[in-house]
């Protein structure tokens, strides 16, 4: 982290990464897309059960049924379904997460690299704490507390997650705070808050867009984790950790249940990490690891 | 360096009492403890018992300075729950997690240094791709999901390694695997830059020029170099590990600190989850400053800061 470098001028960007921010805009898009039409692309509802038709076997494999692409769950509910509106509870848990710790981090980190001094070792103790504290641990301990819930969540991820971006925000406003622009600001007689919003906020505005990527998929996989283990989302909900979770019970008999929602997981991961890599080499944004 | 370490100390040591008051406040957050002590089914008069018997009537500033104090003399109070000394259970479970969290640090290890010198050596090839690529793979598999796939795969239909439990040491290998995986992205990046930055070097150049061995070079010069954030990397990602083992010791029926914790959590257990809380959190900090002062022993650079 400490190798971060404003970079003026564009890197040649290699095929191969910008191979990789193609794919990785394309798996996102398709996935916020297939969140957002959710309602109207579902072929069931995700979940009115059917005991009579429990786990059925998804279209590869043989005695699938028509009309259940991806087979059913224990329960008799259409797979497909469920994994489409569980692409919508990782997109909102991800973007709202996201949202949150962005502004407590940018909040910190830009207060800190600009003012410096007693503000600054305030900044640098409070991500100390933060970090020594067990999120996944912690996040559990709060949901089993108050009972879970998706806001909820949201919410403690959003706290636990500010991190990164405080570090990012305070390394990069620092190099900034001294250049030549900044200074001309300052003798324009700009404000403090117009000169952090106008002149800092926007140019270190690409890293945190690439450090926006990597917590998304650390709050998407930590939500995953939260309901696999029961202090997450509540059921009924298809949260895809809660897929895993319930198809727990027939993996050894039935593997596709619980590969169905992995390998989702996965893709949806894996594309917004490609994608935060490519914005990283696009926006010569150095490396905010 | 004496006075970077007492710097260091204290820093170290502010971060601790904050870390205490948080995971003390965490479990207040419910509101009333005894209520959900008591359970559903409780009456008033219960709940008022529960209350007095664990104190919870007194202000909350004396509550914390009484878990405090005994926190400090290695008293975590008693489980409600398993009925015994929540320091007792956290020792009897401790080396499972710490032996589950040094496997996975050895896998992770094992494969990132290798994979991270192989990408430096082969900078802006295919083969550097690929293993950012790999790394990349890593970062997005998420862990519970790995290890029941392992489970299915490794265990039950090749039969090579044992499902779940911790009667050998065969019973770690799975578990280490999957933990191992959360490390190895960050350990092979900053191998891979750091042997990129030592590559470059003048001192390199010099022991090129004297014509070192290609093997000499790499192992002897650049690596002892590139070492250096890595240590310290790997110390702080054994802390973060033994805070994530809790899902992975969970999937796998592995009764150690972190199963603890989760038991404890599904059973509302608040002297157990506080006392985990803040033990982890402890040995995070105490990894943390040991990698500081490594560092800062073998690079006298580092010592200003």
């Amino acid at each position: 982290m400490s190798g971060a470098v404003v970079m003026p001028a564009r890197r040649r960007v290699a095929w191969g990464k910008r191979a990789g921010l193609v794919i990785g805009g394309v798996i996102v898009g398709a996935v916020l897309l297939v969140a957002i039409l959710a309602p109207w692309i579902t072929p069931h509802d995700p979940f009115v059960q059917n005991l009579d038709n429990r786990l059925s076997v998804p279209f590869w494999m043989e005695g699938a049924k028509p009309g259940h692409l991806l087979g059913t769950d224990g329960l008799g509910r259409d797979y497909l379904s469920r994994l489409i509106y569980g692409a919508r509870i990782s997109m909102l848990i991800g973007l709202l997460t996201v949202v949150t710790s962005g502004l407590i981090g940018t909040t910190l980190g830009v207060l800190g690299g600009f003012f410096g001094g007693k503000v600054d070792d305030a900044v640098l103790f409070a991500i100390t704490c933060r970090l020594a504290i067990p999120v996944v641990l912690v996040a559990l301990a709060v949901v089993g507390l108050l009972g879970s819930s998706l806001t909820l969540v949201i919410l403690v991820l959003g706290l636990l997650l500010w991190d990164r971006f405080a570090v990012v925000a305070r390394s990069t406003t620092m190099q900034v705070r001294n250049l030549d622009y900044v200074s001309a600001a300052w003798a324009a007689g700009l404000s403090t808050p117009a000169i952090l919003l106008k002149e800092i906020l926007p140019n270190i505005a690409s890293h945190l867009a690439v450090v926006a990527t990597l917590e998304m998929a650390l709050a998407i996989l930590l939500e995953a984790a939260l309901s696999f283990l029961g202090l997450g989302v509540p059921p009924p909900l298809p949260s895809w950790g809660l897929m895993i979770a319930e198809g727990k019970d027939y993996m050894f008999f039935s593997p596709w249940v619980i590969f169905i929602p992995g390998v989702a997981l996965f893709i949806l991961v894996f594309g917004i990490n490609l994608l935060g890599d490519g914005l990283r080499d696009l926006l010569g944004a150095g490396d905010t690891r | 360096m004496l006075r970077f370490a007492l710097r260091r100390l204290i820093v170290a040591l502010l971060v601790a009492l904050t870390v205490m008051v948080l995971s003390f406040m965490l479990t207040r957050l419910s509101g009333d403890l005894a209520i959900s002590i008591a359970g559903a089914s409780a009456t008033q008069a219960d709940v008022e018992i529960i209350r007095r018997a664990y104190g919870l009537d007194r202000p909350l500033v004396v509550q914390f300075l009484d878990w405090i104090g005994r926190a400090a003399m290695g008293d975590f109070g008693e489980s409600f729950f398993f009925k015994a000394r929540v320091a007792d259970l956290i020792a009897e479970r401790m080396p499972i997690t710490l032996t589950l969290g040094l496997t996975g640090l050895a896998i992770a290890l094992i494969v990132s240094i290798p994979l991270g010198m192989l990408a430096a050596v082969r900078e802006n090839t295919w083969v550097d791709r690929l293993v950012q690529v790999i790394a990349m793979f890593g970062q997005a598999m998420p862990s519970f999901w790995l290890g029941l796939i392992l489970m299915i795969t490794l265990g039950l239909q090749l039969g090579w390694l044992p499902i779940s439990g911790t009667g050998s040491w065969q019973h770690y290998v799975m578990p280490g695997i999957v933990l191992a995986f959360s490390a190895i992205p960050a350990l092979t990046r900053l191998t891979r830059s750091g042997m990129i930055q030592a590559l470059g070097s003048d001192y390199i150049r010099t022991a090129r020029a004297k014509g070192l061995s290609r093997l000499s070079i790499l192992g002897k010069h650049a690596l002892r170099n590139a070492a250096i954030p890595v240590v310290s990397i790997a110390a702080v990602q054994l802390g973060f590990m033994l805070g994530g083992s809790i899902v992975i010791e969970t999937v796998f029926a592995l009764h150690g600190v972190g199963f603890l914790a989760w038991e404890s959590i599904s059973k509302n257990d608040f002297p157990v989850v506080q006392a985990v809380v803040l033990v982890l959190a402890l040995i995070y900090i105490a990894l943390t400053m040991a990698a500081d002062l490594l560092n800062a022993l073998l690079d006298p650079r580092l010592r200003s800061a």
